[in-house]
């Protein structure tokens, strides 16, 4: 039945209290502010690389704590709901990837992206989250995975403030490791179940944040959240908080580095929906306030935002939900229950 | 935020699970030549001898201690059993409201007496009940019911009406909650629950047509009914706290989630054919299961909260509240996909389908406390009110 690991209670209160020392408000707009290179990134990263949390997916052996995807969903939702701009969730799932593929670990952060393979034998990524923060970029071009530092990179902006496109010369793939997996899924899949986790602790900042704010802020001679059209609107909020965090879980559940693809499909589906349901409802309920720069609401609903628009959005995930279903012969039920039943709880 | 982090994965224990594999057997074929039409009335649909099959196979009141005639097992059994009916579409009505509520209530707080007589009853499929709540100036506002069972040397002199009454037309009895002392102003104080043998003189029941031309809820009518001193289950005064207490088992179970399941099943065996197979159908079918397995995962964890002996009323008012959105958005949502297809050749059952599960969604939303009522209660948990 439901187990509840205290070592797995442990990580995430370790998470939690270095992400509440360190990536304040503050810190998170000076790594936004400065595109990432700064004194905060390199600051911040020494902090969280000091509390072991990024080798957490590593064997004992390789000086990890052995841990499973699903035993650090609560660090992982503990970026989430501390709007952390670095990637500290990529970085746990890329160091065990390339533990499996028989690589030491590089010093710094490690980002996930897709890329292709030029003619030429050139890398480019069109699209790498966190690349302008992130030390180093695992790529998945084709069926191939390389290591390749950032700094060998030739990059140019993307429309958010921290990522990049990058793209690496012949003689720097050449040089840089192949990294030999034996990969059940897709980058795409890992990044959306790390992903998910994050939006499903956002979530709950944005709607710890927004109850707050109905209780306090007066109008009528009352607290708005006295009136009933408020309260329906928390009550919607929290209804997919609820869903969504219940999904991350599905889209964590393995008992090792990888997920399964179609519970990864409903994770990241239902949060992107839930992204979207719930930062509407907490900027209508935060009225002009929640639309300042200066007040902290901006960095969790324009992350909600981001996050919803990585590595897949709900429509991509429903078409892989889809086919499954269509592929499928028996009842709904059938594929509901091999979805929900996991087999290894945390 | 305690509530919202509070439900965790859990898994249906083995021993029931292994039940699914018999039931699944037994319904297969029981119901093979059943079209989808009739089959999606879901719980609304009833056939006694359907449940009383149901009870030899000893699938009634399987979570009933075993020297009242029950299964004995865990609320986890019915749990596959109830979710099998609904997927299965079987026509579970007639005793659905004594196994989920009646029995367990009588449990809870009969007297042994009680116990003894109704139980064995509920667990054959002889004894069926409906639940007397609503009345014409009581819906949303329960606490303002006007019946009453006056005490007398008797035991109760019963005037008064309930309506909405789901099944009263084929039950034997009512477990209806009325005013045995103090006045409407009084509110939740002196409410007491009832039962009330729908033989007695008295009593009137008259079917209400719905809009789908089913006739599943009742106006029910009582005129000077004299009930024994035996009639009074729980404690007198106590009968809003004893009603309430019900709600959380009411809210959270397979029943508010695949209330458009078989329609879904027989659109997704349209849309599996290569004329039926679109893009835009694959997603939806993507987004269906996008909603329904996190709702499930819920409902399975708020069954455990249960089972541990929690009262998880937030939980599981949000888990009706979500279900219920998904079962009203399926048909919602096929008839779009159907009707945006250039060709109008389509199949005629899984239009007669849509077309009753369509006009039967209204009522997902009102059964067990209108959605405005559950969004209440959620904010009440909140601490918003």
């Amino acid at each position: 039945m439901t187990k509840n690991d205290n070592d797995n209670d442990m990580f995430t209160d370790a998470a939690r209290d270095v992400l509440v020392d360190q990536c304040t408000p503050a810190v998170v707009r000076a790594i936004e502010k400065n595109d990432g290179n700064s004194d905060s990134t390199i600051a911040l990263w020494q902090q969280l690389e000091a509390t072991g949390l990024a080798d957490a997916l590593l064997s004992e052996d390789d000086g990890g704590a052995g841990l499973g995807l699903s035993q650090v969903f609560g660090i992982l939702e503990q970026c989430g709901a501390h709007a952390l701009p670095l990637p500290l969730g990529e970085t746990m799932v890329a160091r065990a990837l390339l533990a499996q593929g028989g690589l030491a670990r590089p010093a710094g952060s490690i980002a996930l992206a897709r890329g292709e393979h030029l003619v030429s034998g050139e890398i480019r990524c069109t699209m790498v989250r966190s690349g302008q923060v992130a030390t180093n970029v695992l790529v998945q071009a084709g069926g191939e995975w390389h290591l390749l530092s950032t700094q060998d990179a030739q990059w140019t902006p993307q429309a958010l403030a921290l990522d990049a496109a990058l793209a690496w010369s012949t003689a720097k793939v050449q040089d840089a490791p192949r990294v030999l997996l034996e990969a059940p899924c897709d980058v795409r899949t890992l990044q959306a179940a790390v992903v998910a986790a994050q939006i499903g602790g956002a979530l709950s900042s944005v709607f710890q944040r927004t109850l707050q704010y109905a209780n306090e802020r007066q109008q009528f001679g009352r607290p708005i959240g006295k009136f009933q059209a408020i309260q329906h609107q928390l009550a919607v909020m929290s209804e997919h908080v609820f869903a969504a965090r219940m999904a991350a879980q599905l889209g964590c559940s393995g008992a090792g580095v990888w997920p399964d693809r179609l519970r990864v499909a409903i994770a990241k589906a239902r949060c992107s929906e839930a992204a979207l349901v719930v930062s509407e409802l907490a900027h209508a309920i935060h009225g002009a306030i929640g639309f300042t720069q200066e007040y902290d609401l901006q960095l969790f609903t324009r992350r909600l935002h981001a996050w919803r628009q990585t590595a897949g959005s709900e429509a991509y995930w429903y078409g892989v939900a889809g086919a499954a279903l269509l592929n499928d012969t028996s009842l709904t039920l059938d594929l509901v229950r091999s979805i929900t039943d996991v087999e290894f709880l945390a | 935020m305690s509530t919202l982090d509070s439900l965790t994965l859990t898994r249906i224990p083995a021993q029931d699970e292994a039940l699914r594999v018999e039931v699944r057997a037994f319904l297969t074929e029981a119901m093979h030549d059943i079209p989808a039409h009739i089959r999606a009335r879901s719980w609304s649909g009833y056939s006694t001898e359907f449940s009383r099959k149901l009870g030899r196979k000893g699938w009634l009141g399987i979570t009933l201690p075993v020297e009242y005639g029950g299964g004995g097992r865990s609320a986890f059994a019915r749990y596959v059993l109830v979710e099998e009916f609904l997927n299965f579409g079987a026509p579970v009505g007639s005793h659905w409201i004594a196994d989920r509520q009646s029995a367990p209530l009588i449990l809870k707080y009969g007297t042994e007496a009680q116990k003894q007589f109704y139980i064995p009853r509920v667990c054959t499929g002889e004894a069926f009940f409906c639940i007397g709540m609503s009345e014409p100036n009581a819906g949303s506002d329960l606490a303002s019911v006007k019946t009453r069972a006056l005490p007398n040397d008797k035991g109760f002199l019963l005037n008064g009406q309930k309506i909405w009454t789901t099944n009263a037309h084929n039950s034997q009895y009512m477990i209806a909650l009325v005013r045995t002392s103090g006045t409407p102003e009084d509110r939740h104080k002196g409410l007491s629950q009832v039962i009330v043998d729908l033989s007695l003189p008295g009593v009137t029941v008259r079917p209400i047509e719905d809009l789908s031309g089913d006739s599943h809820f009742c106006e029910v009518f009582f005129d000077s009914v004299q009930l024994g001193m035996d009639a009074l289950i729980g404690a007198e005064g106590q009968g809003w706290g004893q009603v309430t207490a019900e709600l959380a088992y009411e809210r959270s179970g397979p029943e508010r989630l695949f209330s458009s399941i078989v329609l879904f099943d027989q659109w997704l065996d349209y849309v599996r054919t290569p004329q039926g197979r679109t893009d835009s159908a694959q997603q939806l079918a993507g987004k269906v299961l996008t909603q329904l397995a996190p709702l499930r995962a819920m409902s399975v964890s708020v069954q455990e909260k249960l089972t541990q002996g929690a009262s998880p009323v937030v939980e599981a008012a949000l888990v009706k509240e979500l279900g219920t959105t998904l079962e009203q958005m399926i048909p919602a949502a096929i008839a779009e996909d159907l009707f945006s297809r250039d060709s109008e050749d389509l199949p005629v059952e899984l239009l007669m389908t849509l077309k009753y599960v369509t006009e039967a969604s209204p009522s997902f939303s009102l059964r067990g406390g209108t959605r405005d009522i559950l969004r209440g209660m959620i904010a009440r948990g909140l601490g918003l009110r």
